[in-house]
């Protein structure tokens, strides 16, 4: 029989022990670990900032805030990096290459930080690779979409958690062949820069491949930020075509439907915006209904209901009071791959190396809000997923943007093998794709 | 001949929005001799206040009417107040220096007006569609007509008379071209040049912000639109001739059908029509279509 006296002593015994499973159990704050410095890069100024850039930097801020705090859901839930607390750099995008390199250089010998998370523009992105391999700085590319730079040459230190460009427009071709398999005719309107002449460059293979009977109509390439589209839409109104590829972006294309829509050329043409995800929280009911939408991969509402979606939802919603768009998303996986990537490299508490890391982040497979990623082509560089697209609807009840009858494609059916660049692979029939 | 008609049309809308940005950067640079790169800046200046008027405006549910008035009386306002702080305040401290000098100040003027819009309105873009979608649409054939575009043709026909009938029927107008022609020989005869210079710039900083209001409505209003509008402004003055007004409406008209031609026609070549129409006409007329060579005084 217990005496009160050991009654009292096994209760205390069983406090420490409780708290001390406590600590064992609550996710270790950043205190002991060395921090972690990163540098996120993106536009926080001119054309670009509004729907890349800066949602770009937020999602960044919300994340890393989360992170250091422990607070992301499950596998992600140690703090910081590797219990290392992140500290993070925000650098504007903005500027010539020249200037773009001048700030990586910044940040990699001046502020030396641990790693480069960074950059919207495909130039910016081919400008700065280079640059990252010769310094031996891991850098991540969060949004840029040339397929380049993995095909160019072999890379060490860069990595692209996001599928690149190519996705984009074969999804937009595969998703527009399964809606409207009837049409005869389309035309384009693309940025007269590496970006629009490779996106209709892909879409218009992947359509040559899957639908060799359709014909091409008006090709247009307007000066990237022209601003000023009347003479393209007399030239689209005169035209037969029932469908109209666009992969504009920011001012562009909202000044493009603005004026579009002025002289009604959403009721003669069906319009693919790759990009539309981004926009339609700001265009609301002034994104056209029918438009069919991409959002560079499974973004946004296109993306798979999960738990780190809907905690990614609310976290960035509660913050900013605007739903999370693709590059917010980017961002996330981005920021998400890199630290399962140190964690994985990482011994103890010590710091792993550039070279660890790097290594670790090789061929890494995670599921983030945007679904699942794995690191499969470009020598395990470059990230591919599925993507998804979908049918625009402004809810006039809800008085909120809907995407609808969303159709989403394997990873594997949209985008490259290892071994083969985007563009061969689509002339050649994309022999392979798993659809 | 629906092709012929819509070339015709998109010209003239392209010329319009030209002429309209043109003609302050060729009176100023006409009288003050200053090729000023911050009419860029009074461009954009020009469309954020708009986009701030259309906003006061249009979410009241008043008429249309109304908001087209305010918004380019917003913008002229902001185009009086900036011309007077700049002239008064930078230029007249440099007139009679070297013309790159006065360049670079203009510039370097561009460069702070560029931030100073961050400053104010934030790095965030404007949507100012509401004027463009309330005036409705014309159908032509096939073709269908913004009314707003029709309307940008015709305030820019105004805008061209006004300007004749000034500069040739009123007493400022013909001060105006005395300095233009020879500026010492007008100080000769007692015209005071400096507050020409003045008026010249405000109005010709009024004409630059009015030309961004007018076109707020059409695109996303975001940082950089001054620095695209300013490039096919130089080329449409180039081609008229520096401090023609004539030369500037010839000049938006070539470049606008030319421009619309080559959509329609021969899209590849769209971009390097403007810049190879340009470059023919400064092989033939080296100053210009309106504008003589002049003797170098020394």
């Amino acid at each position: 029989m217990l005496d009160r006296g050991s009654t009292l002593g096994a209760l205390g015994l069983s406090c420490l022990l409780v708290s001390l499973l406590g600590v064992a159990i609550e996710p270790a704050r950043a205190q002991n670990a060395a921090p972690v410095k990163l540098g996120i890069v993106s536009f926080l100024t001119g054309p670009a900032a509004a729907p890349f850039g800066i949602p770009g930097r937020n999602g960044a801020e919300i994340m890393i805030e989360a992170m250091n705090a422990g607070k992301v859901p499950a596998p992600f839930n140690k703090a910081g990096f590797g219990g290392g607390k992140i500290e993070a750099k925000y650098i504007d995008e903005t500027g010539s290459a020249a200037n773009v390199v001048t700030e990586f250089r910044n940040l990699v010998q001046r502020d030396q930080v641990d790693a480069v998370v960074g950059y919207v523009s495909s130039g910016s992105c081919l400008a700065v690779t280079p640059v990252a391999e010769e310094l031996k700085a891991l850098t991540v590319l969060y949004d840029c979409g040339t397929p380049r730079i993995f095909e160019e040459k072999p890379r060490n230190y860069v990595f692209r958690v996001s599928p690149h460009a190519t996705m984009d427009n074969v999804g937009a071709a595969r998703y527009l062949l399964a809606k409207k398999p009837d049409i005869t005719s389309y035309s384009g309107i693309n940025q007269n820069y590496a970006w629009g002449q490779d996106s209709w460059r892909d879409f218009t293979g992947a359509m040559q491949v899957l639908a060799p009977k359709i014909t091409v109509d008006k090709v247009l390439f307007p000066k990237l930020f022209a601003g000023e589209y009347g003479a393209e839409i007399s030239t689209l109104l005169t035209s037969k075509s029932q469908v109209l590829h666009t992969s504009f972006y920011d001012g562009d294309l909202e000044a493009f439907l603005y004026q579009e829509q002025a002289r009604a050329l959403d009721k003669r043409m069906t319009i693919i915006a790759t990009t539309g995800e981004a926009a339609i929280w700001r265009l609301r009911d002034k994104m056209p209904n029918g438009t069919i939408i991409g959002g560079r991969g499974p973004n946004g509402p296109l993306a798979p209901d999960s738990e780190l979606n809907r905690w990614f939802q609310k976290i960035y919603s509660d913050r900013y009071n605007v739903p999370p768009t693709y590059p917010a998303y980017q961002m996330a996986m981005s920021l998400l791959g890199l630290k399962l990537a140190y964690e994985k490299a990482q011994k103890g508490e010590a710091k792993p190396t550039t070279d660890e890391v790097a290594a670790a982040f090789k061929g890494i497979e995670f599921e983030g809000p945007s679904g699942k990623v794995k690191l499969a082509i470009g020598n395990g560089h470059q990230g591919i997923s599925e993507t998804a697209y979908g049918t625009y609807r402004f809810n006039k009840e809800k008085n909120e943007p809907e995407i609808v009858d969303i159709v989403r494609f394997p990873a594997e059916c949209v985008n490259p093998p290892a071994g083969i660049n985007a563009d061969d692979w689509i002339k050649e029939g994309m022999k392979g794709a798993k659809c | 001949m629906l092709t012929a008609f819509a070339i015709l049309v998109d010209g003239l809308v392209y010329a319009a929005y030209l002429f309209i940005v043109a003609i302050g950067l060729t009176l100023i640079f006409g009288v003050m001799k200053i090729l000023n790169v911050a009419h860029g800046s009074f461009y954009t200046f020009g469309a954020y206040g708009a986009a701030t008027a259309v906003g006061i405006y249009f979410d009241r549910g008043l008429p249309a009417a109304g908001g087209f008035l305010l918004m380019a009386l917003f913008a002229m306002v902001l185009g009086l107040a900036l011309g007077l702080i700049l002239e008064r305040g930078v230029m007249r401290l440099v007139y009679g220096r070297d013309e790159v000098v006065m360049v670079l100040v203009t510039y370097a003027a561009f460069l702070i007006l560029e931030d100073i819009v961050i400053l104010i309105w934030g790095p965030g873009s404007y949507a100012t569609y509401q004027p463009l979608l309330a005036a409705g649409n014309t159908e032509v054939g096939e073709l269908i007509l913004s009314n707003y575009d029709l309307g940008l043709i015709v305030v820019a026909a105004l805008l061209a008379m006004i300007s004749f009938w000034a500069l040739k029927f009123t007493r400022y107008g013909r001060l105006l071209t005395a300095v233009i022609f020879d500026r010492e020989t007008a100080a000769a005869f007692g015209i005071n040049v400096r507050l020409v210079y003045t008026v010249t710039f405000v109005i010709g900083a009024m004409l630059g912000a009015l030309g961004g209001a007018i076109m707020a409505p059409k695109i996303a209003v975001t940082l950089g639109i001054g620095v695209e509008v300013i490039v096919l402004a130089f080329a449409v003055v180039a081609i008229g001739g520096m401090g023609s007004i004539e030369g500037a409406l010839v000049g938006a008209l070539i470049v606008g059908i030319c421009r619309a031609a080559a959509v329609h026609l021969v899209p590849q070549i769209e971009l390097f029509v403007i810049y190879g129409v340009m470059a023919l006409v400064l092989l033939i007329r080296p100053y210009g279509l309106f504008v003589r060579a002049q003797p170098r005084k020394i």
